[in-house]
């Protein structure tokens, strides 16, 4: 079902329909019966074969060709009520960037694309579009499979992206006014280039030496290769947004400090980096991680490439990673690349519960994963260098439903046995990063060590202080990050413009 | 991009690093550390803020050549550039009147000691400073550390300097000696930081260590410098380096600190071939 499903505004709705009302989409609809757009069968997206590709770090997806992408869009209906744009946390106006690939538009496609979302190939990658935009599309619902919303959106983006012609929009005259971003993930990124785009002078503010926040860190190359990320970064950079890395707010300068630097406006976007541990004997050995520090090391720092580059990270034969998350899954698969001859997930739930992505799951399916649902682990046993070389583990049984709707897991007593591994990945969530709250008086924080903010604005406690992404949600998606940046830009932008000068 | 200002050798394996870094000086406290990366491809590793300079905009670590990226630093000469110099990470020493305090260094911790005798100094803190070094010419910051100390103690296993004697020794032989000790900070390699704590644990006086396990991010994200200290797992770079040393799990520490061994041997051999073909 899809989570989010929202109302769209009177503005929005207004806008669909006049371009929904344009000739060229009307000789479009007439141009091919319904009944045989209902015929294509669904384009599949082209694949490296999972026993190579479990071996590399280079993308799974090779993406569709433009004969491909022009017959997936050819399926969609172009309907007078496009169920799929508000199953869109964004709002992309759908059938437009749709219909302008069916017509061979494939510039223009990205460009529409790029006024709701700036950045396509990421989303076109990452969203969970079987639970938002493709759950709600009407041919799913006549036909059981949904267009290929996302695999379309990639294809604009990449197709942009190669063709060299991305566009630096005009930029207005420099409205004078400083605005500082910190971190440079999803959220950051897109208010950084929204506030640019209207004249503002943006800094964003980085903890690591790299931008991208999790996007760089934590989502592995072969979901997400780090090309389109740079692209993305050079596009800011051109835009006259200036990036400062290695610059932890709270730390090198606090929010005050920037400030008394002639700061007049901040987005906090410093995301969920704290990473979530069990609290269970021998969670310290060597060879637990946090999937916060085994991806770090992997995908920021380049231990694949060991020792070409310097940092290290464990070959395990025997790999075991807890949880069910699309974070359980990039690192289980990661473990799978790097050699281990058993890549497991343990999960504490059933199949069903799976938060993963379906298309990562399958992924990992095809790739030789095992699944170990309704397990649990109680304690992890070492060797004598303290490495550790099992763990036990307790079966589960679901119960009732809990609070998130899902049924329970509740241990079934008696049930411990003990499994041989030799590396652990802990993947049950990540907290909030609290070093911003910590070191920022008067910033009014909610109960899961979020920062407060008011919906509609991102308005935070402080006067000129917006926040958004997971520093506010906890562990969400990339697009709600981007979502929550649209909104935090406007309001950033008509605080600073109607600031007196000083 | 970090601009070294300075990089010279101290004494046999020791070497002092002067990195140009602003706002890092700007905001530094004692106790506080940063990481840098020493090129492209290496390791964010962590320093110890040894001294530094605002008006000159100017951060100094001294560091010991053990692996592959303290040897590529080594290498380094006034004027290069390191992609990643981050900081003041960690929380600041406490500093306060305490009465009479007793610091011990050693190695790179000789250096490390430095802001903090001169800060509890400042702070009306009477200070006796205990230099670690195995030989004589092993010691350096001598004259600095009697400038912003009240008293200077050396312990060694060289006979030509008076002592002959491990830092714990003299650590006994100075509180046997009758001063009132309110507080002991060590700073060094684990084993010397292991040892004064052990030393001081019967006399129950506080003693703080700054400890030195393995990170990576240096802001709280990655978890692998996770210690536990009074039973609880504390991430290093966020809730420490300081600690008191009587609460902490030493063996963890040293077992988490070896996690890598096989591999930072693999390293710096593959490293040497290349430089050094
Ligand atoms: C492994 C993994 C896989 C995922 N897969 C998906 C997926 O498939 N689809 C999806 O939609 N979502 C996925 N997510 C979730 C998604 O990545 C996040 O929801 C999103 O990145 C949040 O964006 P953000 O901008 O709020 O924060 P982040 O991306 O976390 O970025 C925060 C940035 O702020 C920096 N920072 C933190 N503190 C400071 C400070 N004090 N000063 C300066 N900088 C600071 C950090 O270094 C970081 O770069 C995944 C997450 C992970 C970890
Ligand atoms: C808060 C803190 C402050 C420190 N201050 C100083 C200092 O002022 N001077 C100094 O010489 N050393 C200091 N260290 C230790 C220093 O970081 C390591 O000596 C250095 O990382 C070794 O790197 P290498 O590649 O040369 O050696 P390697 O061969 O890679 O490792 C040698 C040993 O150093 C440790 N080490 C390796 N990588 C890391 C890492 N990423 N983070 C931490 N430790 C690691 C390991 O225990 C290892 O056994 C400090 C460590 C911490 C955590
Ligand atoms: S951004 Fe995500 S939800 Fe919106 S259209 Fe693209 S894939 Fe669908
Ligand atoms: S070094 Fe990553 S959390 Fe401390």
């Amino acid at each position: 079902m899809a989570e989010d499903k929202k109302e769209l505004s009177p503005d929005a709705k207004a806008r669909l329909k006049a371009e929904y009302g344009r000739e060229w989409r009307q000789e479009l609809r007439k141009a091919t019966p319904l009944k045989d757009r209902m015929k294509a069968e669904r384009r599949k997206m082209p694949e490296r074969p999972p026993e190579v590709r479990n071996k590399d770090f280079r993308e799974v997806n090779l993406g569709l060709d433009a004969e491909a992408a022009r017959a997936e869009a050819r399926r969609c209906w172009d309907c007078a009520n496009p169920q799929c744009v508000s199953g869109c946390p964004v709002g992309i106006d759908i059938p437009s960037f749709v219909k302008l690939i069916e017509q061979g538009k494939f510039l223009e496609a990205a460009w529409k694309l790029k006024e709701t979302n700036s950045l396509p190939a990421i989303c076109g990658r990452v969203c969970p579009q079987e639970t938002q935009c493709e759950d709600l599309c009407n041919v799913k619902k006549a036909t059981g499979r949904a267009v290929a919303i996302g695999n379309l959106e990639r294809f604009a983006a990449d197709f942009e992206r190669g063709s060299g012609k991305i566009v630096i929009p005009p930029l207005p005259p420099p409205t004078g006014r400083k605005a500082a971003v910190i971190g440079a993930g999803p959220a950051g990124l897109t208010v950084a280039g929204d506030l640019a785009k209207l004249g503002h002078k943006v800094t964003i503010f980085e903890a690591l030496h790299i931008s991208g926040g999790v996007l760089v860190y934590g989502i592995p190359e072969f979901r997400l290769p780090k090309a389109i990320l740079k692209a993305e970064v050079e596009y800011l950079k051109r835009l006259g947004v200036e990036i400062r890395t290695s610059f932890v707010v709270g730390k090198t300068a606090t929010i005050d400090d920037l400030r008394a630097d002639g700061f007049e406006a901040f987005f906090i976007a410093s995301g969920a980096g704290l990473p979530n541990f069990m609290r269970i004997p021998g969670e310290n050995l060597v060879g637990v991680y946090s999937a916060n520090e085994y991806l770090t090391r992997v995908n920021l720092m380049k231990a694949y490439d060991f020792p070409n580059y310097d940092t290290p990270v464990f070959p395990a034969r025997r790999a075991a990673v807890i949880g069910g998350g699309n974070v359980a899954m990039d690192s289980v698969r990661t473990a799978k690349r790097l050699g281990a001859e058993r890549a497991m997930i343990v999960y504490r739930r059933s199949r069903q519960e799976l938060p993963a992505r379906i298309e990562e799951v399958h992924h990992a399916e095809e790739e030789g994963i095992e699944f170990h649902f309704l397990t649990t682990p109680i304690r992890y046993l070492g060797d004598e260098a303290g490495h550790v070389r099992a763990m036990e583990c307790l079966k589960m049984g679901l119960g009732e439903p809990d609070a998130s709707g899902r049924r329970k897991p509740v241990p079934i007593e008696g049930s411990e046995f003990t499994t041989e591994v030799d590396m652990v990945v802990v993947a049950i969530g990540q907290s909030p990063n609290p070093l911003i709250p910590q070191t920022t008086p008067g910033l009014t924080m909610g109960k899961w060590g979020n920062i407060d903010v008011d919906w509609k604005t991102m308005r935070t406690s402080l006067e000129g202080v917006y926040a958004g992404g997971d520093i506010i949600r906890g562990g969400a998606t990339v697009i709600l990050a981007m979502g929550d940046g649209r909104i935090a830009a406007a309001e950033m932008d008509a605080y600073l413009k109607a600031r007196p000068r000083s | 991009m970090a601009r070294i200002l300075d990089r010279r050798r101290l004494v046999p394996n020791l070497h002092l690093i002067e990195v140009e870094a602003p706002e890092v000086a700007r905001k530094c406290r004692p106790g506080q550390f940063v990481i840098l990366m020493p090129d492209e491809r290496g390791e964010r590793i962590p320093l110890s803020i040894s001294d530094w300079d605002a008006a000159r905009g100017s951060v100094t670590s001294v560091f010991l050549t053990v692996g592959t990226s303290s040897h590529k630093l080594s290498r380094l000469a006034a004027g290069d550039e390191i992609p990643v110099y981050v900081g003041p990470l960690g929380r600041p020493s406490e500093i306060e009147n305490f009465g009479t305090v007793l610091l011990a260094g050693g190695c790179f911790g000789i250096g490390a000691i430095y802001p903090l005798a001169r800060a509890l100094k400042k702070a009306g803190n009477r200070v006796l400073t205990v230099i670690d070094v195995k030989a004589r010419y092993l010691l350096y910051w001598e004259d600095k550390l009697r400038a912003a100390s009240d008293r200077v103690f050396i312990a060694s296993r060289d006979f030509a300097l008076d002592s002959k004697q491990y830092v714990p020794a003299k650590i006994e032989e100075i509180l046997g000696a009758g001063p009132k000790v309110d507080r002991v900070i060590a700073i060094g390699c684990t084993y010397l930081m292991y040892s004064c704590a052990m030393a001081t644990k019967p006399r129950g006086i506080k003693t703080i260590v700054s400890l030195n396990p393995i990170m990576v991010d240096g802001t709280g994200m990655c978890g692998a410098c996770r210690c536990t200290a009074a039973g609880r797992t504390k991430f290093a770079c966020v809730d420490g380096p300081d600690f008191d040393g009587h609460e902490i799990d030493w063996d963890e520490l040293f077992k988490r600190r070896k996690s890598y061994f096989d591999d930072e041997i693999r390293s710096l051999c593959y490293w040497e071939r290349k430089e050094f073909p």
